[in-house]
Order: structure tokens, then C-alpha cells, then sequence
């Protein structure tokens, strides 16, 4: 074979490497049910959502990582659901209260719950998510510490309250307070190029959604699976870290969990992935 | 995780010769005893070293565990039911700690 043809065949080679990759690169067509119950993994949009149809980050996992999360057993991250019914029905703070003193059955109380926020909260006159609610509760009816964040079970908490409403559409109320402009400041936060890398939540979650950024499948980065379990440092990963997390890595300056960026853009995106059901606890990568 | 709990999923029931699928998994935290705390220290190691299952006191399945192996161990295998029984696991830990769990099941 002369030098040439050679140069040639390898040409075809890659195209036919990169064919291959180009096609698994798609969300798989695969409907994800969790202990047999079916969940929305893919809906129609909302209007004035950019996508004609929002996708679970499920559908953008490989084979092996997506299996983790069909069987509640197989799911690493119900350990920390486990510790979380643990804590809801341990007592607490000054007034000799638990979770479960005043809530009774999380199974009961709690269904759905997980699925409507972040909410608007007049105390404070700004939004709150599952964690905040848990301190403020902690506060004025525990009498006992708010969790630092991350800290002290608030992740585990937390997916244990959201986990109580798996399968329910997410679905959040923006006439409710000023919640609007919260969504307005999170649309522009989204859209707004940051960092030494110069890039907006969208250029990769919206402009190059389906391709691959290196090894890593990128997805609409749908909240709907938080808190989540992540591989890559075995064990949950709340929504804020991972949003600190994406900033980190395009090389800006990131946020205060709980602060109003990052709750803005919680905002905007729990929006962004309305119809989709909940999946805490997710399996990602 | 300071507590260790054994969970295990065997089907209700079976049909007789039917091969079934046996998932267990215990919380622990499989210290290696490789690793030093933040004065330099080795921690000691403290991992479950065994694990055993039987079914209607005759062995099923067996295995020696070793330091390698991660946090909350899950063991899967699958085994033949001819007759309705109890499946019995029992896990080792080194500091002699035996954690211990049984499920019933019916065969028809």
C-alpha cells in the first residue's frame, strides 16, 4: 500500500469512528422506570422553552450507570435516603421536636412536595429550595441549629423529602410572590457568558446539547435527579454544588450556595425541566 | 457510617428448580487500614472479611472479602430454590461482629 491510500484508509477509519460516536451520542429512546413504576424521562417542553421537548439527564448516561438507578437496591445513593428517614425521626434543638413530631409519615406528608419547589417564602422575601425550608423549619419550630451548607445530613434530608415524591411532574408556581423576576434574573444568569473560558450555562446545556465535550455526554442539565449520586465522587451531590461546580469549571468566580444568583438560577432551572418527573436520587457520573 | 445494616432482596415466592436472583448489601465503612488520618497515623483497618449465605442450613454462597473492596459492599448471585426455605446470610467483620439477616421464601 503506498503512503497515500494509507492516509486514505485511515481517513475512513476515523470517519467511520467518529459515525459511531456521532450516533451514541444521542439521548437513548428508552423510557426509565424505577422499581416498576414508569417516570417521565422526556415530555413536551413548557412554552417559551427553547427545546421542543426537555430530557432527563438519565437518557444521556451509559448502560451501566443508568441500570443503577432502575432498582431502589441497586441505588447507591438510597443509603443516604436511609440516613435521611433517620434523621426525620430524630429529635432535634431546644423544643424536643423531630421532622416526624409535627409531619408525621414522610410518605404521606411529604408526597409531591419535592416537586413544586423552589417556593416562594414571604418571611424572607425571597425564594427557598427543600434545604432552606428544612433550616428555616430547624429555626423557628426545632430550636435547633440551620444545617451549614452541605453539612451536618442537609443532603441526605433532603433526598429523603424530594425522594418522597418520585415520579411526580416537576412542576413550580411563578406567580407566587415575586418568583417571576426571580426567573428572569436566573434566564439571564443562564444566557450570560462567565469566566476565563467564556461560557454561558447555554453554550453547553442548550447550543451543544447531545454532543460529547471530551469524554462527557452533555445534557440539558436538568435538575429533576438532585440531590444525585455522582461515580465520580461516590456519593450526594446537591444542586448547588453542582452548580458551583460547573462555574468552578469554566474558570470563574463562583457563588455562595444559597445566594441570589444561584438561587435565581435554580429557579430558572427547575423551570427548564418542568413535566419531567422527579428522580431523586439520580445515578450520574 | 457508624452503624452497619444488612439489607437483602429475595423474591416472595419461586417456582420449584426455578434459578433466582439474591442482591444483599450491607452499610460499612471497609476502612483498609492503608490510610492515615490528619496526624499521620494509621487508621486501623475494620472491614467485613466474610460473607456466607445458606439456604435451609446448606451453603449457597461464599466469599472471602478483602481489603480492596469499597464502602457498603453489594454482592449479587443467584440460586436454585426446589423447596420453600429460609435463606440465611451472615457477614464477618474483623472486629468479630457478625451482622446477620434471613428472608423466607415460597415455593409452588
Amino acid at each position: 500500500m503506498n503512503k497515500y491510500l494509507k492516509i486514505a484508509a485511515a481517513a475512513v477509519a476515523c470517519a467511520t469512528v467518529l459515525g459511531v460516536g456521532g450516533l451514541m451520542a444521542d439521548p437513548i429512546n428508552e423510557t426509565l422506570t424505577i422499581d416498576g413504576q414508569e417516570m417521565v424521562s422526556r415530555t413536551k417542553a413548557p412554552e417559551g422553552h427553547p427545546f421542543d421537548e426537555v430530557y432527563s439527564g438519565w437518557l444521556f448516561r451509559t448502560e451501566e450507570t443508568r441500570a443503577l438507578q432502575t432498582d431502589t437496591f441497586n441505588n447507591p445513593a438510597m443509603l443516604g435516603v436511609e440516613v435521611g428517614e433517620a434523621i426525620w425521626n430524630t429529635v432535634d434543638g431546644k423544643e424536643g421536636k423531630s421532622c416526624a413530631s409535627c409531619h408525621g409519615d414522610a410518605a404521606e406528608s411529604m408526597k409531591g412536595i419535592g416537586a413544586s419547589y423552589p417556593k416562594w417564602d414571604k418571611d424572607a422575601n425571597r425564594p427557598i429550595n427543600i434545604e432552606l425550608q428544612i433550616n428555616k423549619c430547624r429555626e423557628n419550630n426545632m430550636g435547633a441549629e440551620p444545617y451549614p451548607f452541605d453539612k451536618g445530613g442537609q443532603k441526605e434530608l433532603t433526598a429523603y423529602i424530594k425522594h418522597q415524591s418520585l415520579g411526580t411532574p416537576v412542576k413550580i408556581d411563578l406567580s407566587q410572590g415575586e418568583l417571576q423576576s426571580w426567573w428572569d434574573k436566573g434566564k439571564e444568569l443562564y444566557y450570560t457568558r462567565n469566566g476565563q473560558l467564556n461560557l454561558a450555562c447555554s453554550n453547553c446545556h442548550e447550543d451543544l446539547m447531545g454532543k460529547m465535550i471530551r469524554a462527557d455526554h452533555l445534557s440539558q442539565g436538568q435538575i429533576n435527579g438532585f440531590p444525585t449520586y455522582r461515580l465520580k465522587s461516590g456519593g450526594l451531590v446537591s444542586v448547588h454544588n453542582r452548580f458551583r461546580g460547573c462555574i468552578r469549571d469554566v474558570r470563574a468566580s463562583f457563588p455562595k450556595a444559597f445566594s441570589d444568583e444561584l438561587m435565581a438560577l435554580e429557579v430558572y432551572v427547575t423551570w427548564r425541566g418542568t413535566g419531567l418527573s422527579v428522580e431523586t436520587p439520580g445515578v450520574r457520573q | 457510617m457508624a452503624d452497619s445494616k444488612p439489607r437483602v432482596k429475595v423474591p416472595k415466592s419461586a417456582k420449584a428448580g426455578e434459578v433466582i436472583t439474591i442482591k444483599t448489601l450491607i452499610s460499612h465503612t471497609m476502612e483498609s487500614g492503608q490510610r492515615k488520618d490528619k496526624d499521620g497515623k494509621i487508621i486501623p483497618r475494620k472491614i467485613i472479611n466474610k460473607f456466607t449465605c445458606e439456604f435451609n442450613g446448606k451453603k449457597v454462597f461464599e466469599c472471602d472479602v478483602d481489603p480492596a473492596i469499597s464502602a457498603n459492599p453489594f454482592f449479587e448471585f443467584t440460586a436454585k430454590v426446589n423447596e420453600s426455605g429460609t435463606f440465611k446470610f451472615s457477614w464477618v467483620d474483623d472486629d468479630g461482629t457478625i451482622y446477620t439477616d434471613e428472608k423466607k421464601i415460597e415455593v409452588n
